[in-house]
């Protein structure tokens, strides 16, 4: 039973991935991010489960604060951005070119 | 004898509940509009949600649903309304060879991970319900871990979560750049646009108003007939964009129509009223042009037009109407 | 066994002694500090300086000869300079009668011939420039002779070869005296890596430097570790001395102004070898083979000095070949041993007073005939420069040792002293004396006799009484010194390690060697004058025996220097640019073309979008991850 939820976590952890790599909308990019995170989370309920101790919630609780956090800075540099530039896509950012 | 696997409320909850989940993570990815990517995101979230509670961990089925679904999820949802709900990402790949890069990333993670937490299952699940029990509930137990052995975890996320609102503050606060112009500047600037580039100095036409539409979206006209582009806010004419002379005048044609028609025809009480004021509106224009006879603007014929002075200043324009169709050309353009 | 004496502490007037050096160092850096201000007093002030010092030398020298012979030694401790370990060296002054002779020297002969500069340097418009050098030289001179350890005098050697480098150099804008400065001052760094290594050695052996430490500890010195500070020692000493085979420098050093050469290139700093090698007698003491090497350098520098002065028609060159034949004696002396020391000390006084004599007459000569060098351009001064004639004449007489004159006293102590040691130093040095009468006789006669050979436009003139005054202060000395010093330098030097010797008078003692040297001086004059009373042509003449064309060419020693090691030098410097053209460089710039090249390539990878970034990262990611997996299954 715990295997089905861990294989359920990948597959949302996976296409939080491909979501974040191939989407150019930085706001969608930043929800794939909390996809993984919430896929990370799942397994981490789910193992406190199988092993019935608690520590496992409390990480994902941790994870959740975090999250929120990162979503506060992340939500604002996007907003800077796209205040500066006009757009939210990830590949206006050519500057970066080498 | 039990050979067909007996089947809990936690699987058939946790099977809901994963479809539900992949089709709202895919909907993430795949909706090109941003607002329904969050709301995909939030069935996902609310999907895991379920499922923490089928686990027995209420607390985090609670945090999820209120922090995660109510607070974060809302906080992108606001970002979305402030930096343009209207952006889509377009479908064509710009980069060359990216989409099979990103799925053999995808695959190679999807196996690896697959790999990596089959070897971490073993055992039977004991499942957290004695643990839940021993401290006397499932918040009690967390809250014991969270000031206990986690206390000073639990204090540095104080310090992350204040350091994250001040930088968030700190962040978003627009900056003023250089010193704010003052009425003189402002007034010289103004005058040197319109030096330069020839913008008019003026301030910009109000919003149009007719009859029948009279919201600060509705765009006003040019004394040629055309649509002053500048008469309406740009956020709002990208948002619900302009409307074509056509849609200003329809009603306008429709009533005149009928007043010719009507002419054949006694008129209403109304009618007779309105008509009387006119001098002789049949006689200015086809019917079939746009440009009619300011008359025509009052569509219901139950109002009393009370702006003859003005649409008769209107109508000595009139002459330039045949360049309509060419202006909206340009427009289109 | 050596005496050596212990110095006590300074006091009294004694704890002043610093400012014999601190005078003229002030006076030099005030002139060039100041610059143009003091170009009317300059000169004075810089004159005033040495005499100062002067006054306090004869102070001390009166307080030392009051004292007891064995208490005449007294040091002034001014800053421990490095204090690190048991190192403790300090920066102090040491008088003791030997270091006292020298100031004495240094100062008397330095004043005389800053007085002479004012006539002698009057319309040069570097005149305040030139005396400050000057008093940086005395300053530095004095350092080097009054220091208490070896790196203290290292750092007044240091100084003089510097002054020297700026005064043989001062007329920077003829190429020859820039290079000459440029070639004293690289040939000195030769001599100078021999001190450094002995007072390192030192530094090691006795974990100081101070003489007092030497003296007692050199008997303690292994025979190898004595034979190399001997040997380093030697090269120091061959270095600032111009000895074979670090002569080359000292001809060339000519170039300088004259009163630069009377008293750095023949009085004074040339004759600091001498003293090194006199002070670390006691390191000497204990290295025979070292002490043997002093005297055959002395001896042969003694002959090559003499055969270059036989052969010169430039007046300079004459008297400076006949300054390293001198110091030739002296160095040999002090390879005597004990027994030459005194008379080393003695000869380097005589010979600082009869030469810094004829380098000044030289200076007259030139004055009066438009600062031309060549004797054979001379002829019949003696009426036209009757003073300065007489004084050169007692100047010459002192240095082929006519009786009575004061080169007569010293210079035969040397022979007899070799005689004594080594049979065949001694006939060697005999021969010398003999050549030194015939080259000195030479150049007496082209310049004050026979007819006149003048330039035209030449109007030859005494020189003005502020040159002539110090010509006859210094011919004064020249004539009694020997005769003042003889009966009394002996015991006075014995303190510090000298033989008392038999108790001399003034009245020489007529040996038969002393019979014999007399002999060949008289047959050098004799032979000499047979030669050059003819008349001397006007023109060199280019048909001469190889004698003659070996001694204009210096032995050939530039030549010998430029084969030996300039060449080599050069050729390895070159072949080492070489092998850095083809091998390194193109190894270093190759590779950075090549990182460069990549560089151009690599950068497309960075082409600024993020998503390929994350993908990049996200292969990365798999690839690390299956690497652990194959190697969980390996």
């Amino acid at each position: 039973m715990t295997s089905l939820y861990a294989i359920l976590a990948v597959i949302l952890f996976t296409i939080g991935l491909v979501g974040f790599l191939v989407r150019r909308n930085a706001l969608v990019i930043f929800m794939c991010v909390e996809l993984m995170l919430n896929a990370a989370n799942l397994l981490f309920v789910a193992f406190s489960s199988h092993w019935g101790i608690l520590d496992g919630q409390v990480a994902a609780f941790f994870v959740m604060v975090v999250a929120a956090a990162e979503v506060v800075i992340g939500l604002s540099i996007i907003v800077m951005i796209s205040r500066s530039r006009r757009s939210t896509s990830v590949d206006n950012e050519i500057v970066l070119k080498g | 004898m039990m050979l067909i696997p007996m089947v809990t409320g936690v699987e058939v909850t946790f099977w809901i509940c994963a479809v539900l989940a992949i089709l709202g993570a895919v909907g993430l990815v795949t909706f090109r509009k941003p607002v329904y990517s969050a709301l995909c995101l939030a069935l996902v979230m609310i999907s895991l949600a379920v499922i923490y509670a089928s686990l027995g961990a209420p607390f985090l089925f609670a945090v999820q649903i209120i922090v995660y679904t109510g607070a974060i999820l809302m906080l992108f949802l606001f970002v979305i309304m402030l930096v343009g709900v209207a952006s889509e990402d377009s479908v064509t790949e710009t980069l060359k060879g990216h989409r099979v890069a990103v799925a053999i990333a995808g695959l190679g993670v999807l196996v690896l991970l697959v790999l990596a937490v089959a070897q971490g299952v073993h055992g039977t699940p004991v499942g957290v319900d004695s643990a839940n029990t021993s401290a006397g509930g499932n918040v009690q137990g967390l809250a014991d871990l969270i000031f206990s052995r986690y206390v000073i975890a639990f204090e540095s996320t104080a310090a992350l979560l204040i350091t994250a609102a001040v930088a968030a503050m700190v962040l978003a606060h627009p900056e003023l750049i250089k010193k704010k112009a003052g009425q003189t500047q402002m007034a010289a600037a103004r005058l040197q646009a319109y030096a330069r580039d020839g913008v008019d100095p003026g301030p910009r036409p109000s919003s149009g108003i007719f009859a029948r539409h009279n919201s600060i979206a509705t765009p006003a006209l040019l004394p040629d007939g055309t649509i002053a582009q500048e008469s309406v806010s740009k956020v709002l004419a990208d948002r619900v964009g302009l409307r074509s002379v056509d849609e200003l005048w329809g009603p306008h044609d429709e009533v005149l129509a009928a007043i010719e028609t009507a002419g054949e025809e006694p008129l209403d009480v109304e009618d007779l009223d309105w008509d009387d004021d006119e001098t002789a509106p049949g006689e200015l224009e086809p019917a079939d042009d746009h440009v009619v006879d300011e008359t025509a603007d009052e569509p219901a014929p139950g109002e009393p037009d009370t702006t003859d002075d003005q649409n008769e200043s209107e109508e000595s324009h009139a002459d330039a109407v045949a360049e309509t169709p060419a202006d909206e050309e340009k427009r289109n353009d | 066994m050596l005496e050596t004496l212990t110095p006590v502490a300074a006091q009294g007037l004694f704890q002043y002694a610093w400012l014999m050096v601190a005078i003229p160092a002030a006076v030099a850096a005030l002139l060039l500090i100041l610059g143009k201000v003091t170009n009317s007093f300059g000169h004075w002030l810089a004159t005033l300086a040495p005499i100062a010092s002067c006054v306090f030398a004869v102070i001390y020298f009166v307080d030392l000869l009051s004292m007891s012979p064995d208490s005449r030694a007294v040091s002034l401790h001014l800053y421990t300079w490095i204090a690190s370990g048991a190192w403790q060296i300090g920066v102090g002054i040491l008088l003791d009668p030997l270091s006292i002779l020298f100031a004495l020297l240094i100062t008397g002969v330095g004043s005389i011939i800053h007085i002479y500069s004012i006539g002698y340097m009057a319309h040069d418009p570097n005149r305040r420039r030139f005396f400050a050098y000057l008093n940086l030289f005395i300053a530095a001179m004095l350092i080097l002779v009054l220091a208490d350890n070896y790196l203290v005098l290292f750092i007044g050697w240091e100084g003089v070869g510097l002054a020297s480098y700026l005064l043989i150099a001062f007329w920077q804008e003829r190429p020859s005296a820039a290079a000459a400065g440029k070639k004293a001052f690289v040939m000195n760094r030769v001599g100078d890596l021999g001190l450094l290594l002995a007072a390192f050695t030192m530094l090691a052996m006795f974990s100081s430097t101070s003489f007092s430490a030497v003296d007692a500890g050199a008997s303690k010195l292994s025979l190898g570790w004595a034979t190399f500070i001997g040997f380093m020692l030697l090269l120091a000493a061959c270095g600032k001395s111009a000895q074979v085979p670090l002569q080359a420098w000292l001809l060339d050093a000519m170039e300088g102004p004259t009163p630069v050469s009377a008293l750095i290139h023949a009085a004074t700093m040339v004759t600091a070898g001498v003293y090194l090698v006199v002070r670390s007698s006691a390191i000497f003491e204990q290295t025979p083979a070292a002490q043997l090497a002093v005297a055959i350098v002395g001896t042969v520098t003694l002959l090559v000095g003499a055969w270059i002065g036989c052969s010169k028609d430039d007046i300079k060159k004459v008297l400076a070949g006949s300054t390293m034949s001198q110091i030739g004696y002296m160095m040999l002396a002090a390879g005597i041993g004990p027994a030459g020391y005194a008379f080393a000390i003695f000869h380097l006084l005589t010979h600082g007073f009869f030469k810094a004599n004829m380098f000044l007459g030289a200076g007259s000569v030139m004055h009066g005939t438009n600062d031309d060098v060549n004797m054979r351009h001379y002829g019949a001064l003696a009426k036209a420069m009757p003073v300065t004639f007489v004084t050169f004449g007692i100047g010459y007489l002192a240095i082929i040792g006519f009786p009575f004159f004061s080169g007569f006293y010293s210079k035969d102590h040397i022979i007899e002293a070799a005689f004594h040691a080594q049979p065949a130093l001694g006939i060697l040095a005999l021969i010398g004396a003999g050549v030194t009468a015939f080259y000195m006789t030479r150049l007496m006669i082209m310049t004050y006799f026979g007819a006149k050979r003048w330039e035209p436009k030449v109007h030859p003139h005494e020189s003005p009484a502020v040159m002539w005054i110090p010509l006859v202060l210094l011919a004064i000395g020249s004539i009694a010194g020997g005769m003042v010093l003889n009966g009394w330098i002996g015991s006075w030097l014995s303190v510090v390690g000298a033989d008392a010797g038999e108790h001399a008078t003034w009245m020489p003692e007529f040996t038969w060697l002393g019979v014999v040297t007399l002999v060949v001086v008289a047959l050098g004059v004799v032979i000499s004058w047979l030669v050059f009373r003819k008349d001397v042509p006007k023109e060199a003449p280019a048909q001469v025996t190889v004698i003659t064309t070996i001694g204009r060419n210096d032995l050939y020693g530039d030549a010998f220097n430029d084969t030996v090691i300039v060449r080599p030098a050069a050729f390895l410097s070159r072949a080492a640019t070489a092998i850095d053209d083809v091998g390194i460089d193109p190894a270093y710039e190759g590779g950075g073309w090549l990182v460069s090249k990549l560089g151009d390539k690599v950068r497309h990878i960075q082409n600024g979008y993020v998503r390929t970034y994350g993908v990049t990262m996200a292969l990365g990611v798999v690839l690390v991850g299956l690497a652990l997996l194959i190697s969980r299954l390996v």
